[in-house]
């Protein structure tokens, strides 16, 4: 970076070749704070950059040019729950053309890059050169989250489900309320009968409370809340003589909007806990 | 009570006499006339200008004189200036440009930025001037002179007015955004993710792909990690990934019904966040950077999310708690002492963050609103005095910038949720998403 002093004693040194090339004002302003440069750091480095003296014995760049390319190409870690990085790594000799695909593309004959693969992957590493061609496989296998979201299991019945859905209904609350309310109680009670005839008849099956809000309040704020939700229907529940260990409470906050106008009818299908089958 | 900052704008309080300097009015005033080109330079001479007009502009440390006002001879470069002659008896024998053209009446300016851009090597390359107009000569006047080089084109227009604009702000104390980064959750992909885009909305990206709902993002303050709460099937987790490359790093979740809203301490070593992992309801608990050694910081009955540190000392926390009915701002320091209310009682407040100086804090309240009215307010934490910057439009998640003069927020018009940045007086509104649903953003340090 040039001061203006600096440009100061560039244009003193510099003046009469400038003049000499009768240019406007503004080039010649520019053209000698080019010359300076080229006076000061830049031609320093361009000497010590000069080209060094030829290898005494070219043979063996002449029998390297001709080998074939040789790759070291990794995948790591090689197995991963999707939404995690996998880096590719690669280092590869006599070569002048490197490519990766999938989704990668041309590359630099020695590099590393992160992927995301969402389902299992081949990544292959193909390398060309004047000895010919080479190509280098790495195989990652990817795994869905636990925490995703899976359909219901094949050993859950439709029966199962369909039970579950006739007799047991979404418990509403007030705003910013984990209160139960009057009518609330009453959808709980009639639940908990059809809670306790679902697990006598499908031993196997569990139910995840899931507590939801309107919209309104803070997503942040709402999380907590949904929480409370589902925990205040679940011990509702449990005391009404369900078994504890069939239900799991879980929080939605606002992320999983029923209804999305803006009227209390909608926020209040909203302010719900909703009882879906477990796996 | 007036609480001086370094930085510029006033706050008005409309009901009050509270004022909160953040943007000084007194700011100095500097023209800026257009510079010009030559050769290949030419044709990008209206980027560059654009471009340094936005960024002394929008840093609101300095005033830009009007440029109608302006003398018709700009000079553009030192020796352009022709101190004024005066014959034996002081009379004006010429009058080249000078200094005084632009501290004089109508301009009124205390500094001048001035040059010229021109190719050398086949590269742009800007010569910028910056003078103290009220000086009496062109040695004393001058603060700096620079050359700046860029590609010749206009990425390379925007990298030289930068540089140019960067440098004179740093005279005035203030500090460019350019190179900071926003991180936000949109739902584009069809899930909600978390992006990144620069401060000025370019260069959105993609950053997490898990196919389920992320938000709340925070950033450390070395701006190396980002923590976030993830919300697969229920069960909300906590989330650290690096910014760079989106790396997920290791964080082990307490087994609890609800692990969410984390942020970091200032030296990164620790995560506040609030969990279920004492029971129902959420409470506020303190881990390592991976999870380990957890200390519980409240035990009440009531939800409380958002733990916020003071950047300034990490020893201090904002967050949202209804231990006294709705959900309401309060602070308290890391140990748990000293727990204080700072919010009125009236609406709901949330999303609180606070400014760099670790004085101010900026949250969504609907004070005394019906539910959803959330407008951004700004606290003097120690005062208890606020300033409202936002109303009428449902606006939440302010985030500072990191020159402590701008926020990012997310304004609900009709279904559509985008994020905007806004200078601290309520100014310079501007929308910096338009794909999809936008919102939660956090800026980098």
């Amino acid at each position: 970076m040039n001061t203006w002093s600096e440009i100061e004693s560039a244009r003193g040194e510099t003046r009469t070749e400038m003049k000499l090339k009768n240019t406007i004002r503004m080039t010649q302003m520019a053209g000698l704070v080019l010359a300076v440069m080229i006076a000061g750091t830049g031609c320093k480095k361009k000497i010590a950059a000069a080209p060094p003296t030829p290898a005494p014995t070219p043979a063996p760049i002449v029998e390297a040019a001709k080998a074939k390319p040789v790759i070291s190409f990794t995948a790591d870690p090689t197995s991963i729950v999707r939404g995690d990085a996998v880096t590719l790594r690669w280092d590869v000799q006599n070569s002048d053309a490197v490519t990766i695909e999938p989704g990668v593309g041309t590359v630099a004959a020695k590099g590393s890059r992160q992927v995301y693969p969402t389902t299992n992957a081949t990544y292959t590493l193909r390398a060309s050169g004047p000895g010919g061609s080479e190509s280098a496989r790495a195989t990652v296998s990817v795994s869905a989250p636990t925490e995703a979201p899976k359909p219901a299991p094949s050993n859950v019945s439709e029966d199962a489900i369909s039970l579950l859905e006739r007799t047991v209904k979404d418990a509403y609350f007030g705003y910013d309320s984990s209160d139960i309310r009057e009518d609330a109680r009453a959808t709980l009670q009639r639940n908990s009968d059809g809670l306790k005839e679902l697990f006598g008849k499908f031993a196997s099956t569990n139910v995840i409370v899931e507590g939801h809000c309107d919209d309104r309040g803070s997503a942040e704020y709402n999380l907590g809340l949904g929480e409370k939700r589902a925990n205040a229907a679940r011990e509702f529940l449990v005391n009404l003589g369900v078994p504890g260990d069939k239900l799991k409470s879980v929080t939605y906050g606002k992320e999983r909007q029923s209804c999305t106008e803006a009227t209390e009818d909608c926020w209040q299908k909203n302010r719900r806990a909703h009882f879906a089958m477990g796996q | 009570m007036i609480k001086y900052l370094f930085l510029p704008i006033l706050l008005f309080a409309q009901s009050t006499d509270i004022r909160i300097s953040i943007i000084r009015p007194d700011r100095p005033t500097i023209a800026l006339p257009d510079l010009r080109g030559t050769g290949e330079a030419q044709p990008l001479m209206n980027s560059i200008n654009a471009k340094l007009f936005n960024e002394i502009e929008q840093a609101a440390v300095l005033k830009i004189a009007p440029k109608g006002m302006y003398p018709l001879t700009v000079p553009q470069q030192p020796t352009d200036f022709k101190p004024p002659t005066v014959g034996p008896n002081r009379q004006p024998l010429s009058q080249g440009p000078w200094l005084t053209d632009w501290s004089g009446p109508p301009v009124n300016a205390n500094y001048l930025a001035n040059g010229y851009a021109t190719v050398q090597g086949g590269r742009l390359a800007l010569f910028g001037w910056l003078y103290d107009v009220t000086q009496k000569d062109i040695q004393n006047a001058q603060v700096f002179g620079k050359v700046y080089f860029g590609t010749l084109d206009e990425a390379g227009a925007k990298k030289v007015a930068l540089e140019f604009a960067a440098d004179i702000l740093a005279r005035f104390g203030g500090k460019s955004l350019a190179g900071s980064r926003v991180f936000f959750v949109s739902s584009r992909s069809g899930a909600k993710e978390i992006w990144s885009m620069d401060y000025d909305g370019a260069n959105q990206a993609q950053m997490t792909r898990y196919g389920s709902t992320c938000i709340s993002p925070a950033i450390s303050k070395d701006n190396a990690k980002i923590a976030f709460t993830r919300i697969g099937a229920g069960n909300p987790a906590i989330m650290v990934h690096t910014t760079d490359s989106g790396r997920k790093l290791n964080f082990s979740n307490p087994i609890a019904t609800m692990n969410a809203t984390p942020d970091f301490t200032p030296d990164g070593s620790q995560i506040v966040f609030s969990s279920t992992l004492g029971g129902s309801p959420a409470n506020l608990y303190v881990a390592g950077a991976d999870g380990g050694g957890i200390r519980r910081l409240t035990s009440v009955k009531s939800i409380e999310v958002e733990p916020k540190v003071n950047p300034k000392n990490g020893t201090e926390i904002v967050f949202i708690s209804g231990r006294s009915g709705k959900a309401q701002l309060y602070r308290m320091n890391l140990d748990g002492t000293d727990v204080e209310r700072l919010t009125d009682g009236r609406g709901e407040a949330s999303n609180p963050t606070w400014h760099p100086d670790g004085q101010f804090v900026a949250f969504a309240w609907t004070a005394g609103l019906e539910p959803g009215n959330w407008s951004i307010f700004v606290m003097d934490v120690a005062s208890k005095k606020y300033v409202q910057l936002t109303s009428g439009v449902r606006s939440e998640n302010p985030a500072w910038g990191p020159d402590g003069r701008h926020l990012v927020f997310s304004r609900t018009v009709g279904r559509q949720v985008q994020i905007y940045s806004i200078l601290a007086d309520g100014s310079q509104l501007k929308q910096l998403t338009f794909d999809g649903s936008n919102e939660k953003p956090a800026w980098t340090h």
